[in-house]
This record gives C-alpha cells, sequence and structure tokens, in this order.
C-alpha cells in the first residue's frame, strides 16, 4: 500500500451563520495515497470545491481531523497553513491565475521563489518544468499570448516545479477543448504515477475519467463512494472520454 | 535574486495612467515640501546674512536686541571698557538703522544703513564687482548692491542721490548682498551712519569684539559681560542663531513654511496611499493566489513595500531635477530657495518613509485575503 499523504477523518465544515447556514461536508473520511490519480466528482453543490479547500489546508474544517504528510492541521494558524500548501501542496486552478506581468518561465520561477529557492538553479527548474509540460519554446511569452491549453500547462509547471508531495487540481480541463483537456489530464496522470505523486483532481467533467485510479463521488457533503471500485462504473459514452 | 522587485515593477509600470498619477502627488508633494523647506533654509540664512559676514567673535548688543535689524543703541563708551579686558584685540561700533533715500526723480524709499567700519573686525561690504570699499571713507560715499538699481534710482559708480537730505555719491557695487525685508543695505561710513540714522554721536547699534588668537572665548566672555552691565554679550553663533529665531519663528514666517512642508507630506502621503491601494486591490487576485500557492504574508508585503519604493525613488528622482531647476530660477531673488545636501538626503528619507507609510493601507487590504477566493473565480 502507498504512503498516506493526505488523511481526513471525520471532516465536517459549515459555511454561513443562521438562516443561511450551510452544512457543505457532514462527516468525510479520505485518503489521498502516492502515486494515485483519484478524481472528486459531483454535481454542483455537492461540495466538492469546500472539501479541496479543506484538503488544501485553505479552510479549516469545522470538525474532525485532517494530516498533510503527517502533519496535523488542527489549531494551526494562517500562516502555518501557508508553510504546509508551501512545502507540500500543489495547486492547479480552473481559471489558471497566472500571473499576467510575468513571463511563463518567471511563473513558474515564482512557485520557487515564495520558498526562498532564487537565482540559476531556479531558473534552471522552472524550465525543466516548462520542458516537462512541452513549453519549453514559449518560457519568455507572457500569458496573455498563450492558449488556455499553454496556460493551464504552465500552470501545472507552477504547481509541479518545487515538487509538492501532493497536487490538487479544481476542474483543470473545463476551459478546455478535447485536445488540449486531453493533453493536461494526461500530464496529471503522469504526474501521479510517473512521479509518485498524490493527484486529486476536482471536476464534474466525464471525459476525465478513463485517466483516473480512482473516482471519489460526493453529494450532499458526503461521499457515496469512496472509490474502491473501477472507475469504468460510470458508463461514460465512449465518444465523450479523453481518451488516455 | 528574488522576483519579488520584478514582480512590484510590473505591477507598477502594468497601469501607466495610475502610475503617472502617483508619481504627480509624490513629485508635487516633494517639490512643495523641498521648496518651503529650501525657503526656510533661505531665509534662515538671509536674516544672518550681515552676521554671517563680520568677523567678530563676540557681540555687545543692547539688552534685549532679537535680531541685527533690532534698531535699539548701545552707549559706545562700553567701547573702552571691552577693549580693556584681557584677551580682546579690537572693539568696533557699528551703526545701523533706517532711513530715506532720494532718488534724482524726488521719489522717497526706505533704506536700512549700515554703518561700515574699514578696521579689521568690522562689516564691511562684500562681492565689490566695481568701485573701492576704501572710498567710502569720503564724506557721502555710499556702497550699494546692484540689484537696487530700479529702486535707489542709480545706475553707476558716480550716481547721486540723497539720504535725508545729505547729498551721497555711490563709489562701490556689490553683487547678491539682498535684504529678506526687499529695504535696499546701503553701506556708508560710521560717522554718516549715524548722521544719516539720526543717532547722536555716543551712540551705536553693537559693539564688535575681535579676540586675540591664543584668549580662551568663555573666559573672555564672561569678563566682557562683567563690563557691558546690563547689556547683553554674544558670541556670534549665538547672536546668528537669536536673529533666526526671531525672524523665523517670533514672526511667524517659519512656522507658516513648516506647515506649507506638513501639507505637502500629507497631500503627498493621501494620493501614494490612494493610488497604492487601489492598486493592491486590482491584484488582489494575484496575491491571494500567492497566498494559495503558500507564500508567506511578508512575501506580499514586500512586494508592496518595493511598489512604495519605487514609488519613491522615480518621484524622488523627477522631484529633485524640478527642484534644481526652482533653485537657479530664484538663485538671484530677494529669497532664494537654498537646498544642501543634508535637506536632499532628508528629504529622500522623508518620501521613502512616506511611500511606505502610504502601503500600509495596502497592507492592511492584503492581510484580509482569502486564498479560497481563487477557487471562486
Amino acid at each position: 500500500m502507498n504512503e498516506i499523504i493526505i488523511e481526513a477523518t471525520a471532516i465536517k465544515k459549515t459555511l454561513g451563520r443562521g438562516a443561511g447556514e450551510v452544512k457543505a461536508l457532514r462527516g468525510i473520511d479520505l485518503t489521498l495515497r502516492r502515486g494515485e490519480f483519484t478524481l472528486l466528482m459531483g454535481p454542483s453543490g455537492s461540495g466538492k470545491t469546500t472539501l479541496l479547500l479543506v484538503l488544501g489546508c485553505m479552510l479549516a474544517p469545522s470538525s474532525g481531523a485532517l494530516t498533510v504528510c503527517g502533519t496535523p492541521t488542527s489549531g494551526v494558524d494562517k500562516e502555518g497553513l501557508a508553510r504546509i500548501r508551501r512545502d507540500h501542496i500543489g495547486f492547479v486552478f480552473q481559471s489558471y491565475h497566472l500571473f499576467p506581468t510575468l513571463t511563463a518561465a518567471q511563473n513558474v520561477q515564482l512557485a520557487l521563489d515564495i520558498r526562498h529557492e532564487r537565482g540559476g538553479k531556479a531558473r534552471k527548474r522552472a524550465q525543466e518544468a516548462l520542458n516537462l509540460v512541452g513549453l519549453e519554446q514559449k518560457a519568455d511569452t507572457l500569458p496573455g499570448e498563450l492558449s488556455g491549453g499553454e496556460q493551464q500547462r504552465v500552470a501545472i509547471a507552477r504547481a509541479f516545479v518545487a515538487n509538492p508531495s501532493v497536487i490538487l487540481a479544481d476542474e483543470p480541463t473545463a476551459a478546455l477543448d478535447g485536445n488540449n483537456g486531453r493533453s493536461i489530464m494526461r500530464i496529471l496522470a503522469d504526474a501521479a504515477h510517473q512521479r509518485e505523486r498524490a493527484v486529486l483532481v476536482v471536476t464534474h467533467d466525464p471525459r476525465v475519467i478513463p485517466f483516473a485510479d480512482r473516482i471519489v463521488e460526493i453529494e450532499d457533503g458526503l461521499l457515496v463512494d469512496t472509490g474502491s471500485g473501477e472507475p469504468e462504473r460510470l458508463h461514460l459514452p465512449k465518444a465523450a472520454a479523453f481518451r488516455p | 535574486m528574488s522576483l519579488v522587485p520584478t514582480l512590484a515593477a510590473r505591477n507598477l509600470f502594468h497601469d501607466r495612467l495610475r502610475f503617472a498619477a502617483t508619481l504627480v502627488g509624490i513629485v508635487f508633494s516633494v517639490v512643495l515640501v523641498m521648496i518651503q523647506m529650501g525657503l526656510f533654509l533661505g531665509f534662515g540664512r538671509m536674516v544672518t546674512t550681515m552676521i554671517d559676514h563680520t568677523s567678530a567673535d563676540l557681540w555687545v548688543l543692547p539688552k534685549g536686541a532679537k535680531c541685527f535689524e533690532d534698531p535699539s543703541l548701545l552707549d559706545a563708551k562700553l567701547r573702552d571698557k571691552v577693549a580693556s579686558v584681557d584677551g580682546v584685540a579690537s572693539v568696533v561700533p557699528l551703526v545701523i538703522g533706517f532711513s530715506d533715500w532720494r532718488l534724482e526723480s524726488g521719489e522717497l524709499t526706505p533704506i536700512f544703513v549700515v554703518g561700515a567700519d574699514l578696521r579689521d573686525g568690522s562689516l564691511r561690504p562684500w562681492n565689490v564687482v566695481e568701485g573701492d570699499v576704501r572710498a567710502l571713507s569720503q564724506n557721502g560715499a555710499v556702497v550699494v548692491d546692484r540689484s537696487y538699481y530700479d529702486r535707489l534710482g542709480v545706475s553707476k559708480i558716480g550716481s547721486t542721490a540723497e539720504i535725508r537730505g545729505r547729498h551721497v555719491k555711490v563709489v562701490a557695487l556689490t553683487d547678491g548682498i539682498r535684504s529678506f525685508t526687499t529695504t535696499p543695505y546701503v553701506f556708508v561710513d560710521l560717522k554718516n551712519a549715524r548722521t544719516y540714522t539720526g543717532a547722536f554721536p555716543d551712540r551705536a547699534s553693537n559693539l564688535l569684539v575681535r579676540l586675540k588668537p591664543d584668549a580662551d572665548r568663555d573666559t573672555v566672555l564672561k569678563a566682557v559681560r562683567a563690563q557691558v552691565g546690563e547689556h547683553e554679550v554674544l558670541t556670534t553663533d549665538e547672536f546668528r542663531s537669536r536673529s533666526r529665531s526671531f525672524w523665523l519663528f517670533g514672526t511667524g514666517a517659519g512656522a507658516a513654511l513648516f506647515a506649507g512642508a506638513l501639507l505637502g507630506v500629507i497631500v503627498g502621503t493621501v494620493i501614494v496611499a490612494q493610488t497604492l491601494y487601489s492598486s493592491t486591490k486590482d491584484h488582489l487576485s494575484e496575491f491571494a493566489t500567492l497566498r494559495a500557492m503558500g507564500s508567506s504574508n511578508g512575501y506580499i508585503y514586500r512586494v508592496i513595500i518595493y511598489q512604495a519604493l519605487l514609488n519613491a525613488i522615480i518621484g524622488f528622482i523627477i522631484a529633485t531635477a524640478i527642484g534644481a531647476v526652482v533653485v537657479e530660477m530664484t538663485a538671484k531673488s530677494a529669497l532664494p530657495i537654498v537646498i544642501t545636501p543634508w535637506l536632499i538626503a532628508a528629504l529622500f528619507v522623508l518620501t521613502v518613509v512616506m511611500c511606505v507609510a502610504s502601503a500600509i493601507g495596502a497592507i492592511v487590504r492584503v492581510v484580509r485575503i482569502d486564498p479560497a477566493t481563487v477557487f471562486m473565480r
């Protein structure tokens, strides 16, 4: 059995107060293991993003326990949680969130810069990360001059470059066409399988299912399936799928 | 090298219009402060220009005299008493006062008479550009500054006029001896000064005391004080300081200049704070992304402070260039703006402090960033 990277136990999260109170997570148990590519799926409003935020140490659970690489997050202050993210987690956002005034290489380098890794070594690592996502020729290009797929690949390179133990991706293919979506999913799957990272992708895009080792379904704040079965059980129409 | 300066510079230069507005605010503020403080320094120098150009070690003043221009008189006989003090090399009386100058056209204009004595230790005209100061000993001889040609109705050596109905002739011309009161200084012989100001022959405005080279100043100062009774004895530095204090703070002029400078600082701070805050607000999603990626708050603060510093440095360079032009333009005026290396250094520190302080609002805003917002967009 692979090493556990993230372990969430009995996670509950209530958002809002009074009449507007919503129980977004109602007791989640989930583990993410090294080398495993997991999809988190569910309908809108089911709690996917809230769970991602909790697993990514951006939202404190109302109750329950979370450990990241063996470090409990309970009682850790904001700076401490930022440190856990910095040390262990890489993020890929749906809207890329690249810095428009920095080049692709500088955007990637930024992930090292916040870890105080600078100079020629950092530049070299950033270039290597861009090579991995097939953007070796675009290092000096500004995000505005890149296509959506290229921007997402820069964002993935940024998430990889500091060698985090886990990568959390939020709808990474939502804004992409078939080819770009497939390319992104292949990169993320490689990150899990070849680079021994835990990868969790939040999505409601059924086309990505063929890439997953495990599919976790969430509904009304509860996991209805923790992914012990085969991914294909969702009966995805073949024509609609991104093929690995 | 960290990407912080790069990110700060790109954030700043990305919105050129806002950057220009920020610079205008900083430049306006720094130039305003520079001019106010330059005027303060210029005024401070102008009010002591006569004191600065004597070679006296001690001044004997009428009791309560507040400045060089004070019209009070003392008994000139004190001179012998002071001269008898051990360590005193010379004692020279000085007579000053306001009088009237009648131009050849018949028009009257006020003047400030300075009764100079040509002997060592006295106050004699300087920056003489034409004529001979020694001719002041001639009856009716005067020395004027050429910047007052129009006011005095003279145009060259040999020009004539009247002071208190007595015929006078210009024997020498100076350059740059201007009065901050705009009343022209007119140098005359000591004896004539008494005539022109209406002072009795046994009266003097001040006594200028020079010490022997080996004399101990403090010891002589005490001895002279013992000789002059109720009158005051000050070192040149003390008299300069008193004169400056009177004109700058006794009259409220200095306070007005400081108030102007303070206003400049406030306006600059508000403008920079506003634009920096607005810039930070525009880049909130980027700062939230940094935070989501795990950056410390300190990293983000550094980006904002670098932006403030860049604003400060660029704004200061432009303001200094403008200040240099203003200094050049006022160099020959009645009240030149004086900018010293110390003032430049102090202004630079002030600009940096102002800009960094302006970043506080932006930093407070960034502290409240929720990194989770990057998942909501």
